[in-house]
Formats: C-alpha cells, structure tokens, sequence
C-alpha cells in the first residue's frame, strides 16, 4: 500500500469516525483542524485504524504522533 | 448498511468505527420508540460503552437519554447528594465497574481472616452503595460483577489459594450473586461470562487502561453493551416468548418426505444426529422460562408428525403448542400462529437452516427475529444463544407455568368451535375471578405485566416494583388485580387497574389485560368491581385515558364499550373518557363469578 493509498482509507475512517464526508486529511492535519476531534475520539479514530489496516499499535509509538503523516508513517512501518 | 449482520455477533468495528452514522439511521428507521432515561456510573472510561449501548437499544425500539458519571466517580455520585443525577430522574441505573476498581487485593503475607475482612470491605463498599442508590432513585441496577485478573501471580494455585486474584474474584462475584438473589430490582451484567467468551486476553488488553483508562479493550465495547442492552430490553418486556422451527435439518438431519422418518439424522447413534439432538434439548429447556415451541415446516402434515413422533427424538409432539406442516408461506403460518394464541408476530424467534426462508420471513414479518444460524448444526445452539433473545430478568412462577396455559387456550378455542352461542361458551367455562387490591403476593408479577403488556394497555405505563408496591400503599390510588380461573385451568393475574383519586373523582392511569384471556368479558369484571369501590369511597365520576401506541390499536373503543362518554380527543388521538356513577352502575359481566371461593 503506498501513501496515497494509505490517505485515501484514512480519509474514509475519519469520514465515518467523524460522520463528515466533506472531511479532508492532509499530511500536518492535527486534532485542532477537526471540530469533534477530541480525546475521546481519539481513541475510536485509533481502534479503527487498527482494524481497518489490521496492524496493532503499541503504547509508546501512538504517544507521540504529532499529525496525520505521523500516524501514516506508523502505519506504513507496520503494514 | 446491512444492520441485521451489524448487530449480530461477533461484532465488527463498524458499531464503533460508524456510531454516528448507524445511530441516524436507525433513529430515522424505527417508529413508536419507548423512551427511557439511563445513568451509567462508570469505574473507568465510559464514553464509546455508552455510545454503542445507546445504538444495542434503539434496535430495541428504546431511546435513551444518558447521564455519565465523570471519570471514574460511580461510587461519589452514587454515595454522596447528587443533584445533577436527581434531577435526571434515571429509570435505569447501571454500574460499569471492572476489577481495575477493587481497591485493595490480598497480599500473600496476610491471614485467612485479613483476606477474609478484605472481602468483606470489598463487598460492603459495593452493597452500601447498591443500598443508596435503591433508596434514592428507586429504579433497577444493573451492576457488572468481575472479569478475571488477566496476570497469576501463583499461576493455577491462584484459583485455590485465597490470597490469590482468581480466588479472590470469584468469590466476590459469589456475593455480588447472593446480594442479586435476595434484591430486587437488582442485576447482574455478568462481564465474566462475557469476557471468558469473547476471550480474556483480548478484552482486558491493557493498551486501552493505560492510553485511555478503558477497563476493557474498545473492540470488546459491543459484546458488553450487547448484554447491558440485553437486560435491559428484557426489563421493559421486549423479550421474545415463542420460537417458530423449521423441521428438515433443522431439528433433524435430512428430509422426512423424500428420506423417510427412519432415516433421519437424530439420537445418539451418529455424530450428527447427537448434533440435532442436543439442539433439540437446547429448545426443550427454553419451555422452562415460558417460551413457546411451534412448527413451521413445508411438509405434508403425516410426514411432519411421523418424524416428530420418532421414538429417540427429544422434542415430543406434546412440547409443541401449533404445529403447522403445510405448503403455505412461512411468514403466513407464522402470522397465524402469532394471531391464534393473541401474541405478536415480533414475540416469535423464526429458526431454518435455509436461507431463502429467513429472507422471506424476514421481509414479511420484519420485526420477527431471524438469526443467522449458517448451516452447520452444531453451531445452532451458539448462533442463537448469544442473541439473548429471552434474557431473564425476573422469572415468575407463571413464566414455567406458560405453555401449559397455551395448551388450555388451545383447548378453549376448540370447545369455542361447539357452541353456537358465544355467551352460552362463556357460561360453559366456568370462570372464577379474584379481583383485589394489589397484594404483596403478586407485586412481581402486576410489575412485569405492566411492562410486557402492549396491546390490551389504555395508557402503557411501565411500572417498577418498587412503584407497584409505592402504589399499594398509597391511600390515593385504587388498585386492583384480577386472576382469572377456569374449568381448563388457572390463568393467573391477567389483569391490573388503577386509579388515582382527586376530590370525588378517580382518574385510571393503568388499565391492561393479558390477551391470553380476550374476549372473556374480564374487562367488565373489572370495571364492576371498581365501580363498586367508587361507589363505597363517594366517587361519583371515573375518568378513562387512552393514549394511543402502534400497538394499542385494539383498545381504542374501549371506554366507550363500557358506557364511557368521550370528552375529548387531541391531535394524536389521546382520548379522555368519563362515567358518572353519581345515578347508579349498572353490572356489565354476567359470566364470571367474581370474588366467591
């Protein structure tokens, strides 16, 4: 799967996550750009990334991610 | 969005992924929903549990406004004043705790009797605060008992030693189970059964309590709200109460008409036929909570009962209240089972293994239930099991007693057919009624018709216990149950009234009847019975309510079949009836003996 392909199913996981078809995801998309984006969200945005990609990931990576390229890096590292 | 499989386990992440979405079109989709009012007081993170429970239950036709606790706070909104939770009114309140809340576990340093007193404090924090929340909000608890640790210090002496968490567990799950027991109103949501099933490992995966202090991994959400949902439906009388079963490899392996009844797969001889057989005594067990079997196969009606009547078969004919064996539509013969013993077609579980039968039925009868139970027999039993399609949540005595009362109503209908004269049947079966004010006796039993009467139900009020017995002994209200015997048999209490008095006026708030007894001229008895009272009290004018449902549809005349005038109808077509009694009342029911030993 390359990056384009990642974005375009991302882009459809925070579509359903969000319940927003209009959403737009780019590479230094934070949790600030999207409205309802908040820490509990959060963690339903991650648990369905898990499952849609089939990866699992762990505490300490997920800590750290800055933006959307950063959680796209880490999916591409474990694909 | 195919929400038949969406809600059927096991779960995909869609229910979490698309909460929004499948919230919307369910909302959009139902009609006639119950609304309710649930408090969920949380242990841990509570967000995504609440979320998919709201959807579990508006699949039940119940809406839900939700009240969360913050973080982790169940056990101070539950112990200390909580306007805010006042204020919400909770019809439900549930307590989602894990073993992430005990507070303190043994140590292997300390004696038998310090691991003992721990136990005690452990259950006692939890039982005085089930006792507030009883006595404050005076609604059900649904309460989760303990999921096994999921790390062994002792490894398997863990489960023998008290000092060990395994041990430790279950024996407070023990006394959360005694406390059930001897509380009503009070239920376990059994999230170690749940957990065992979905798999100990993955629910309490421990990614999800450090990173968002979720007790239970977010993939294992839907399997918990499934059973919240569960006991819950179950309370506000959404269970089913029949099953509907297809015959040829369903019941038994092969087809009776082309294989013959000797060659059927069933009994103990094959692999196989052990299968069908445990599937059998699966649905045979089921007539101990009152759920009712029935036949619905394409058969010639003699095939069907010479496979039936097959020596090593579990399910006798007798376990079968309507057999019908024929060539009509499925979704036909069901519908005239649902009408010949006056239950919904919703109440029934339809079971084929073939799937062009369930599509049909399904699109006939859309509110029916009709698992997906794949084709292999020994999975029949799991595929229906974990629907909770009968979750029991109080068990009456009546509930056993079931399908023997269909049976005598089979008897009935078929007397029925010998008169000519429909009053001259009546008088022909002997009725006896007791009608009186509720008794403790029967408080369990006038809360649960309250909440599963739909269709003979003038106002479908659902009632707790705890407010029957309010009402009981409130010198306000008038009340009446009515139990209903007859030359066949005792129907029980089929019947519940009452009214609230204001200054020589008494206004009916709860008016229903079983439907098991239609058309027995119980409602008159009734009526009679409270006129009397009226009359002894010195109130001249009884006031009727009928507030109309999707279901309610066949008691809209009622009021004025009993010599009510009507003074007023809104646009929703609630209706307020009055009967002045001031002049006299004249009795209505001349079949049944009322009240004589």
């Amino acid at each position: 799967m390359n990056r384009t392909e990642i974005f375009e199913k991302l882009t459809e996981v925070f579509q359903d996550v969000f319940d927003d078809e209009t959403i737009t995801i780019g590479e230094a998309t934070t949790a600030s750009d999207i409205e309802d984006w908040d820490s509990l969200t959060h963690i339903t945005l991650l648990a369905t990334v898990e499952e849609e990609f089939g990866v699992k990931f762990s505490m300490k990576a997920v800590q750290g991610l800055k933006n959307v390229g950063e959680l796209a890096d880490l999916i591409a590292e474990a694909l | 969005m195919d929400l038949e499989n969406l809600f059927t386990p096991p779960f995909s992440g869609e229910l979490l992924a698309k909460r929004k979405k499948i919230r919307r079109l369910l909302l959009e989709g139902g009609t006639d929903f119950m609304d309710k009012r649930i408090a969920v007081l949380g242990g841990s993170t509570t967000h995504d549990v609440t979320g998919v429970l709201e959807l579990f239950l508006l699949r039940h036709g119940i809406r839900c406004a939700f009240y969360e606790s913050e973080y982790a706070q169940y056990w101070q909104d539950a112990m200390f004043p909580n306007p805010e939770l006042e204020a919400f009114h909770p019809d439900i309140i549930y307590i989602h705790t894990s073993n992430r809340n005990v507070s303190r576990w043994p140590e292997l340093a300390d004696s038998p009797e310090a691991v003992e007193d721990l136990l005690e404090e452990e259950y006692g924090k939890f039982a005085a605060m089930w006792d507030r929340l009883a006595q404050t909000y005076a609604c059900p608890i649904i309460q989760n008992n303990f999921e096994y640790p999921y790390w062994r210090l002792m490894g398997n002496r863990d489960a023998s030693d008290v000092h060990g968490r395994v041990n430790f567990v279950t024996r407070l799950n023990l006394r959360f189970a005694e406390y059930a027991q001897s509380h009503k109103n009070f239920y376990l949501n059994d999230i170690n059964y749940l957990s065992a099933a979905f798999g100990l490992e993955q629910w309490s995966a421990p990614f999800y309590w450090h990173m968002y202090k979720y007790a239970l991994s977010l993939p294992s959400v839907p399997c918990l709200a499934q059973s919240v949902a569960n006991i819950i439906k179950s309370l506000y009388g959404k269970n089913k109460k029949a099953f509907a079963l297809d015959l040829d490899n369903t019941l038994w392996g092969g087809v009776v008409g082309d294989d013959g009844p000797e060659n059927l797969q069933v009994g103990q001889e094959t692999s196989m036929g052990q299968a069908y057989s445990e599937f059998q005594a699966y649905l045979k067990a089921h007539k101990q909570l009152g759920v009712i079997l029935n036949v619905v196969s394409k058969n010639e009606a003699e095939n069907a009962m010479a496979g039936l009547r097959r020596p090593d078969m579990t399910l006798t004919p007798d376990d079968f209240i309507m057999v019908k064996a024929n060539w009509e539509p499925k979704s036909q013969n069901l519908m005239d089972i649902a009408h010949t013993l006056s239950l919904l077609p919703e109440s029934f579980v339809f079971v084929d293994d073939n799937p062009a039968e369930r599509e049909i039925v399904r699109q006939q009868t859309p509110r029916a239930a009709v698992p997906e139970i794949g084709e292999k027999p020994e999975q029949y039993i799991q595929a229906i099991d974990k629907m909770g399609y009968f979750e029991v949540t109080d068990l009456s005595s009546d509930d056993a007693a079931r399908t023997e009362m269909y049976r005598q109503n089979a008897a009935r209908s078929r007397a029925e057919t010998s008169f000519a004269d429909y009053g001259e049947y009546l008088r022909s079966l002997e009725m006896r009624a007791e009608i009186r004010a509720f008794e403790p006796l029967y408080f369990s039993r006038i809360a649960q018709l309250t909440n599963k009467s739909n269709q003979f139900n003038l106002t479908t009020r659902r009632f707790t216990q705890a407010e029957i017995e309010a009402m009981a002994a409130d010198g306000k209200y008038i009340t009446l149950y009515g139990k209903l015997a007859d030359k066949f048999g005792d129907n029980g209490v089929v019947s519940v009234v009452a009214g609230e008095k204001t200054e020589g006026r008494l206004d009916i708030i709860l008016w229903l009847m079983s439907c098991r007894v239609l058309k027995r001229d119980m409602e008159f008895a009734m009526m009679d019975v409270l006129a009397e009272q009226c009359r002894e009290q010195g109130i001249d004018e009884i006031r009727g309510y009928y507030y109309p449902t999707a279901k309610n549809g066949m008691v809209r005349d009622f009021y004025e079949k009993q010599g009510f005038a009507k003074i007023s109808e809104d646009e929703t077509g609630n209706t307020v009836w009055r009967l002045d009694i001031s002049g006299g009342y004249e009795q209505k029911n001349h079949v049944i003996s009322v009240n004589h030993q």
